[in-house]
């Protein structure tokens, strides 16, 4: 509390004297960078954790797709790298096949797309577009960031236990994760998988708390509700399905690592393994699945939503255009938000869940299409008529448009109980949830990346590298992904080593395909060395950047262009109007900023804008409680 | 091979765009027109015509691709809701290419369209009610009328097997499935506890129960041709799922949990194989839940017979009891009399098991 305090007054300081202030009073290198509790410090601790876990966990996929692509192919010259995981015939080792499975996806779910897509973005961007110096907790924050690192360093060194990493799926279902004699990635692995994973709900939650009272109380004066960037309002919902869903899984692998040390059976019941009927009766593995999908689907949206609000954005920006139906896609983001949290059991209908139960989720899940539905035709519409500018983050917005009408319209086709049937567990759904989950909220994260690189860095990241990189990954992940569709319909499960076992020549049908789809995944990972270069090579040596490279009408853009600690030299700017006023006819101008007020704008006002002109020295009004709470 | 040329030329397109960019890069240092500060540069043209460019490689790519693949997609299915789940699959699927045609097309062609010109403006175009309306409705009614579809056959797939059902257990352990039949006599599945599996008995099967004597177990699966049958599914460690993907049947094996499938196979495996023009075409039965180590290769061969011959089958089949007569033991007295009738006359001449048994006592 005292350091929170602490903080208040430094801003305070800042406020009133910060001309002589700012070049002697500076943070020591540890404050500064390491244990910060500057929130654009955090941020970019977030993204670069993020992009270091991304090119873990992807090459970790190229590993297994070499696997799946070339499934004769000798891999001793990954023996340096895999020691015994590559057994004595040069093959990769089937239960590591399984460990590299399980960790991708954790890794990527979590520790690349939650941490790093919501953690980077509501941390630079809430205080930023919303007018406040820092976020309500600055030492919370920090906290946050802090038990993302120790989550990471326990589920990293997890990938060098001798018995390896948890192996049992992203998902974890018990009780293949429960019994360590189930598979030798259920020992210590599994123990450190669920250790890490607790300090990561823990690190989301304080992150989750921090950004929905920061966006509630610290807004400047004029940034009401309804003027907020779609941006804060995706962080806002993200932090709110995140608060209420991160601690069921807590609970669920509190639970969980009961069963496992201390003899409970809350999921595990008349298990006979090994030669061995196990004590335990009563429990049900169902339990668990209901409490993990809780969290799961919500999961889901919670990498998704920051993606579509920071979309939402920059196709405004770059389209000089108004985002169209503002009120729609804060309406669908609600309706999603509300919707995420039950339809959780779409992904059970075949587990032996009662079928009754199957018919209610199935009406539920259809339902989340509508406000989906009604997103992506607000994004085509906005670019309808607009003026187009291509920056990279634009590429990658579009991108994720694409990627999200892709991958959604086949959540119809699974989200239907009676075809789920036959896709469940087959890569139709392995190919549908990476279009619309892992695609497109990685493409919303390079998106954001790209845009707020500027504001972040103060410098500018290589343009044609970014079309480099678009081009290629857009064009890669497509032929990933919409192959494998073909293999899904075929009725190849997931999670499979190799697919002998599936008889008549089933394999051979597809090998070719497995090799293109394995060929294009390499190219496309590959590809994303040149954001890599890009990215560090422009925070150092990149083009020194405008105070607003985009023309961009929201408050981050008011800031210095290396905002320092409080953001704002002076007073916070006063925000009069939306944040989507682009190409307003009868402005000289194509963009007219959040802080300029009305009344400068006679020229371009709507009719009922005339009347906000009043209300204006209201706002200013407010000045005084603004500067009175950052002193309290 | 036709891939890797697709691949390689989709490859080079991505190239070529890049390299124009360069040029255009350059191009525009030399003249000098740089716009400083503002986001436009001369590759924007180039980035527009890319999304055309995709949109037209993508359709050919996407139409192409799935020609190709389609000969190895799942042969027609053999059951009967798996006729109907395939029909509504392909409708629900034509649907959504549909979708996803049209709306991917209108993406491309309007940021291609709207590129960036420098003398024109943007029309101001917020919001627009009627449009919202319009497409939130029609969704919805296309939603509901595929979710109506989707319940109404859901509802009769999972509704209460018809009572003359043969009955089969599966039962799935690292890494196997173990079968076993409600046998001649009754049609009844006589109790398993988990308990008392041992390395004969390794299903566990409850000889207090005098519903187990006529239970015999299979390492393969028979099913008759046109009539319903209904699977009791048990998992002894992990949880398996069964996979018939012919029959488009998938169903989670629970420890602790039995769940059930009923079904109606329609097509012999010689019919299978005579439609498919393969001999030695075999229905095969897959987990589809990761369960360890073996998981892919846990799979038994499915037969599906016609009736009479299923019948034949069927009772060629020994009761587990006649088998392993020393289990005749584990009877409890009052029951005796019931299960010595499976018992052969001479136990000594039975199979190897029968004698294993016996040796050990």
């Amino acid at each position: 509390m005292s350091t929170a305090l602490s903080t208040a007054e430094e801003i305070h300081a800042h406020d009133h004297d910060h001309d002589h202030e700012h070049e002697h009073h500076e943070l020591g290198f540890i404050r500064k960078y390491i244990f910060s509790e500057d929130h654009k410090t955090i941020a970019k601790q977030y993204l670069i954790s993020g992009i270091l876990w991304a090119f873990i966990g992807g090459s970790l996929s190229i590993i297994f797709r070499l696997q799946l692509g070339f499934p004769d192919m000798t891999l001793e010259w990954l023996k340096p790298i895999l020691g015994t995981w590559i057994d004595e015939s040069g093959k990769l080792d089937k239960e590591f096949y399984l460990a590299l499975v399980t960790m991708h996806g954790t890794i990527m779910v979590f520790f690349v797309l939650t941490a790093g897509l919501s953690g980077t973005f509501s941390n630079f961007l809430i205080p930023l577009q919303i007018g406040a110096r820092d976020m309500a907790s600055g030492f919370i924050n920090m906290l946050s960031y802090w038990f993302f690192f120790v989550s990471s360093v326990v589920m990293f060194s997890s990938l060098f236990l001798e018995t390896g990493p948890a192996s049992g799926g992203w998902v974890i279902y018990p009780p293949l994760s429960a019994l360590p004699q189930a598979m030798p990635g259920s020992g210590l692995g599994m123990t450190m998988w669920l250790i890490s994973m607790t300090f990561f709900i823990v690190s989301s939650l304080m992150g989750g708390i921090n950004y929905i009272c920061t966006v509630i109380n610290l807004r400047t004066r004029g940034m009401t509700f309804t003027r907020m960037p779609l941006t804060i309002w995706s962080f806002f919902f993200t932090a709110v399905l995140g608060l209420l869903s991160f601690p069921v899984l807590l609970s669920a692998a509190l639970l969980l690592i009961f069963d496992r040390s201390f003899g409970t059976s809350f999921y595990l019941s008349e298990i006979y393994i090994q030669g061995q009927a196990l004590p335990n009766v009563g429990g049900s593995p169902i339990l668990y699945q209901h409490l993990f999908w809780f969290l799961g689907h919500p999961e889901v949206y919670i990498v998704l939503l920051p993606a579509l609000g920071m979309t939402s954005e920059i196709i405004a920006t770059n389209s000089r255009k108004p985002i169209f139906g503002y009120r729609a896609m804060i309406g669908s983001m609600m309706g999603i938000t509300v919707l995420a949290f039950i339809v959780w059991a779409h992904h059970m209908f075949v587990t032996g869940m009662n079928p009754f139960l199957g018919s209610v989720f199935m009406f539920l899940t259809l339902i989340i299409a509508v406000p989906s539905a009604v997103k992506a035709f607000n994004y085509i519409t906005t670019l309808w008529k607009g003026n187009i500018v291509f920056t990279p983050a634009m590429l990658f917005s579009i991108g994720l448009v694409s990627m999200f009408i892709s991958g959604g319209v086949t959540g119809i086709i699974l989200g239907n109980s009676a075809l789920d049937i036959n896709l469940h567990d087959t890569y139709f759904v392995v190919a549908h949830f990476h279009l619309v989950m892992g695609a497109a909220s990685f493409f919303g994260l390079m998106a954001g990346v790209y845009h707020w690189f500027p504001k972040m860095f103060g410098r500018m990241m290589n343009k044609t590298l970014g079309y480099i990189h678009f081009w290629f990954t857009f064009v890669g992940v497509y032929m990933v992904f919409f192959p494998m569709h073909y293999i899904g319909i075929a009725g190849f499960p997931r999670r499979y080593y190799t697919f002998t076992a599936l008889g008549n020549d089933g394999m051979a049908a597809f090998t070719n395909m497995n090799s293109f789809i394995s060929i294009a995944a390499i190219i496309t990972f590959t590809a994303q060395a040149f954001f890599a270069f890009n990215f560090f090579y422009s925070i150092f040596k990149g083009k020194k950047a405008p105070q607003n490279p985009w023309n961009s009408n929201t408050l981050e853009w008011t800031t210095p262009v290396n905002p320092g600690h409080g953001n704002w030299e002076g007073e916070i700017p006063a925000v009069y109007r939306w944040p989507y006023d682009y190409s307003k006819p009868g402005s000289a101008s194509d963009f007219i900023p959040q802080n300029v007020p009305h009344s400068a704008t006679p020229e371009s006002n709507l009719p009922e804008e005339n009347e906000e002109i009043a209300k204006e020295k209201d706002i200013e009004g407010l000045l005084g409680a603004q500067n009175e709470s950052y002193n309290r | 091979m036709n891939f890797l040329i697709g691949l390689l030329s989709i490859v080079f397109f991505a190239l070529s765009i890049a390299v124009i960019g360069k040029s255009m890069k350059l191009n525009k240092k030399l003249s000098g027109e740089d716009t400083d500060g503002y986001a436009l540069d001369s590759a924007n043209n180039v980035n527009a015509i890319g999304m055309l460019l995709f949109w037209l490689f993508g359709t050919i790519a996407g139409v192409w691709s799935f020609l190709h693949a389609r000969p190895d997609f799942l042969p027609i299915a053999a059951s009967e809701h798996g006729l109907k789940t395939d029909n509504m699959f392909w409708t629900s699927m034509a649907v959504v290419t549909f979708a996803f045609f049209i709306s991917n097309t209108l993406l491309f062609f309007f940021a291609f369209k709207y590129r960036h010109d420098k003398n024109r403006k943007a029309t101001f175009y917020p919001v627009n009610h009627k449009l919202e309306l319009i497409w939130t409705v029609i969704p919805a009614i296309v939603m509901a009328i595929l979710v109506f579809t989707g319940w109404r056959t859901w509802r009769d797939i999972t509704s209460q097997a018809p009572s003359n059902a043969a009955v089969i257990e599966l039962t799935g352990h690292q890494f196997g499935w173990y079968v076993r039949y409600a046998g001649v006599d009754d049609s009844q599945l006589g109790h398993i506890n988990y308990k008392l599996i041992d390395d004969t008995n390794n299903l566990g099967i409850d000889f207090t129960d005098k519903n187990s004597f006529d239970d015999f177990t299979a390492t393969e699966l028979h099913l008759p041709k046109g009539q319903p049958v209904l699977l009791k599914i048990r998992a002894q460690d992990v949880l398996h799922s069964v996979y018939l993907p012919f029959h488009r049947v998938k169903m989670d094996a629970v420890p602790g949990m039995p769940t059930k499938f009923w079904f109606t196979p329609n097509m012999t495996t010689d019919e299978m194989r005579a439609k498919l023009g393969k001999p030695d075409f075999n229905f095969k039965l897959n987990c589809t839940e990761v369960c360890g180590r073996g998981h892919f290769g846990m799979s038994i061969t499915v037969f599906v017979d016609e009736p009479e011959d299923y019948k034949k089958w069927v009772s060629e089949q020994k009761p587990f009891l006649a088998t392993n007569p020393s289990y005749l033991d584990k009877v409890p007295a009052n029951l005796k009399a019931k299960a010595s009738k499976y018992i052969p006359a001479e136990p000594i001449a039975t199979d190897s098991t029968g004698t294993e048994a016996v040796s050990v006592n």
